[in-house]
């Protein structure tokens, strides 16, 4: 075990630093959250700039234009980029670390030589169509269907949160090609142009207020066969290869705003007064901010502990469920640590009286979808129990 | 960057993993709970000490120690582990199992010391340094019935007897920190030993007509025992990583982190496994209660979750 990096570990670290020391003071100021117009421009133009200083698919193969980075690499690559405040992957996130990696693995050449590159380039913007209202832990059970009429395959059904949806050129569509076979064997993979005619978009709006995803209805929309990646029904497998491309890297930036966090909640606590004191004179806040610091420090050990691993076996084991179970669990506590702190001007959403209550409340809430996301605590434990601890699958 | 086990220290793991199961099983452990000549069978101690764990720090670093400490601890092998096998370059005989070094802390009201009725000599970390009393020095009272059966206790009558400094405040400060550090990865074997007796046990009982790890209520408490001991996992070893100057950590507050998430994750998962063995987990028979006890023991050596988290916000 040694976790000091490697020489040449070090000088990509102080490459990458030049490099964002040099462009970020030209990267325009972030739009407002709810400017999706302004938001796709941004985060694509972010993309351009990784893509011509050789940053762009830093993870994916070189013959397919990307760097090629190790997954230490990829690690220091997000840990720079998140100090330096530089933009985050923003809405390029679906083409860059789930459509593209598994057109890589699973698409023609053709596909892939009309897909990748503008990926890379920041040129279109991928969603992902997962989801139904009927099927969210239990994604097998899908039920969009599309049936094969010529050259084609006819669309019709709902997906759900749908991320980017309304700015997405391209969408990442799981269908039911086949209803008579076991769930898992009935499913293919398709390209879906989101301008297709059929598709109606409708934004849902979250509990934070704002809008980061949608519902998708698809009426009789009509997708080339010629889009489908990998054969008829081997679609459920295809989604799966994703996973693969999971090395551990999914939390880094995450994580490093979360450490920020709770320096700024100490920070906010040393001078906030509650009960004719000041609150971090409370020792049992004290205490539970010190188990959440430790806990995030035990996290970054944990990222470099599966980082390793996916360099060493390619995959990324049960770690990965291990991390993001403990880490949401820590959201949630660090988060209610803020409302305490914050008490009645946690009821506001904004920043008052010169207290950044905002970030605070926004990360409250960040927490309750954290451990709903890509995955519910519950079904992390069931994976954690089952294929780590080896207990039985019924239940 | 690479923070695997490597082979050579896979295999160390290995090794006294299967030294323990052979001369260490719990049955063995557990014997020596009712015995009048104490918890520590001293020709065992002796052999345990062949093995190089009291020299292990010293002669390989701290991270070939805390692989073999997480192993101690998840046999919960009794004895004063960690004050031995830190005071090994002082102690002649400490080394080879012949002397025991318990500890003293003397900055708590009432002050007690482990192990009294076998431990040669004592050791306290002061302002001073390193500081070793003779346990013969030392006035005390054996507690009748300690809270651990394997980790016995005595109330030291005051004033404290001054020993012996055969070190400076830095180097009691380092071997604070390393005590810290081997404490924290005896806590993270024992962790991993309740977690996997009880993920045993919820796959052989059965209620209801099946194993009672098929029930989610179960699974899922399981669940949580594993990834405590996991997190707890990466924070101990990169704290021995560190204190190896094997990362660019501050090594002291590693080793508090790593005494929180063991600490923690020790509690944690004691407690679970006692619920998880349902009413068998209240008896005296069942090892799953042994798992707590120790983990409450190991917690009040070399300070407690509550001091070291302290220390971290004092940092924030």
């Amino acid at each position: 075990m040694d976790l000091r990096y490697a020489d040449e570990e070090n000088e990509f670290r102080d490459q990458l630093r030049r490099w964002l020391a040099e462009v970020l003071p030209h990267v325009p100021p972030e739009p407002h959250v709810h400017d999706w117009a302004a938001r796709r421009v941004w985060d694509t133009a972010w993309q351009r700039m990784l893509h011509e200083a050789g940053y762009a698919g830093i993870n994916w193969p070189k013959e397919f234009g990307g760097r090629g980075a190790t997954p230490t690499e990829h690690l220091i690559f997000l840990e720079e980029t998140e100090r330096a405040r530089a933009p985050y992957v923003g809405m390029n996130f679906v083409g860059l670390l789930h459509a593209g990696p598994t057109l890589v693995v699973e698409a023609s050449a053709e596909q892939k030589a009309t897909h990748l590159p503008p990926i890379l380039r920041g040129d279109h913007v991928w969603c992902q169509g997962f989801s139904e209202p009927s099927a969210g832990s239990d994604l097998a059970a899908l039920r969009t269907r599309a049936i094969r009429d010529g050259d084609d395959y006819v669309l019709s059904g709902q997906k759900i949160w749908t991320s980017f949806a309304h700015v997405a050129d391209y969408c990442e569509i799981l269908v039911r090609t086949d209803t008579e076979v076991p769930k898992h064997r009935g499913i293919s993979w398709l390209i879906m142009p989101m301008d297709t005619p059929g598709i109606d978009v409708r934004p849902l709006r979250t509990m934070d207020g704002g809008i980061e995803f949608s519902e998708m209805f698809l009426d009789e929309v009509r997708v080339p066969v010629a889009n489908r990646v990998g054969a008829e029904n081997d679609g459920w497998r295809v989604a799966m290869t994703t996973l693969s491309f999971e090395r551990g890297t999914a939390f880094v930036s995450e994580l490093l705003q979360t450490m920020e966090l709770v320096h700024d909640l100490a920070d906010v606590a040393r001078h906030i007064t509650r009960r004719s004191a000041v609150a971090w004179d409370d020792a049992g806040l004290r205490k539970d901010l010190g188990k959440v610091q430790a806990e995030l420090e035990a996290l970054w050990a944990l990222t470099k502990r599966n980082i390793s691993e996916a360099e060493r076996t390619g995959l990324v084991g049960a770690g990965g469920n291990v991390f993001k179970l403990a880490y949401t669990d820590l959201r949630h506590r660090l988060g209610e640590i803020a409302l305490h702190v914050l008490e009645r001007a946690s009821l506001s959403m904004d920043d008052i009286d010169q207290l950044p209550t905002a970030r605070h409340v926004h990360g409250r809430i960040h927490g309750l979808k954290m451990s709903i996301a890509a995955g519910t605590s519950q079904v992390q434990r069931n994976i954690i129990a089952e294929r780590l601890l080896g207990l039985p699958k019924d239940r | 960057m690479d923070f695997w086990l490597s082979d050579d220290e896979r295999d160390l793991q290995d090794g006294i993993r299967s030294f323990l199961r052979g001369r260490f099983p719990i049955d063995v452990v557990r014997a020596r709970e009712e015995q009048p000549d104490g918890v520590i069978d001293p020709d065992r101690w002796r052999e345990l000490a062949d093995t190089g764990v009291f020299t292990i720090a010293n002669d390989m670093g701290m991270r070939a120690a805390t692989l073999v400490f997480e192993e101690l601890g998840r046999s919960l092998v009794a004895g004063p582990l960690v004050a031995t096998a830190l005071t090994s370059q002082w102690v002649a005989g400490a080394g080879t199992g012949d002397v025991i070094v318990a500890s003293l802390e003397t900055d708590e009201r009432p002050v007690l010391v482990d192990h009294p009725d076998q431990a040669h000599q004592f050791l306290a970390l002061t302002d001073d340094g390193v500081v070793l009393v003779a346990a013969a020095d030392v006035q005390r009272r054996t507690v009748p019935m300690p809270l651990d059966t394997l980790t016995p206790v005595a109330v030291v009558d005051l004033p404290v007897p001054s020993g012996t400094v055969v070190a400076g405040p830095a180097e009691a400060a380092r071997v604070r920190r390393d005590a810290v550090l081997l404490t924290a990865a005896l806590q993270l074997g024992v962790a991993l030993g309740a977690t996997e007796l009880s993920q045993q046990y919820a796959i052989e009982r059965e209620q209801f007509g099946r194993p009672i790890g098929s029930f989610q209520a179960v699974k899922h408490l399981l669940a949580d025992m594993l990834t405590k001991a996991e997190v707890a996992r990466s924070a101990v070893y990169a704290a021995a990583c560190a204190v190896d100057g094997a990362s660019d950590d501050d090594p002291v507050r590693a080793a508090s982190v790593a005494k929180v998430m063991a600490g923690e994750a020790a509690l944690f998962c004691g407690k679970s496994g006692i619920q998880v063995h349902g009413g068998m987990g209240f008896t005296w028979e069942v090892h799953a209660q042994r798992y707590w006890k120790r983990a409450v023991a190991l917690d009040n050596s070399y300070g407690i979750i509550d001091h070291h988290a302290a220390v971290l916000a004092a940092t924030l």
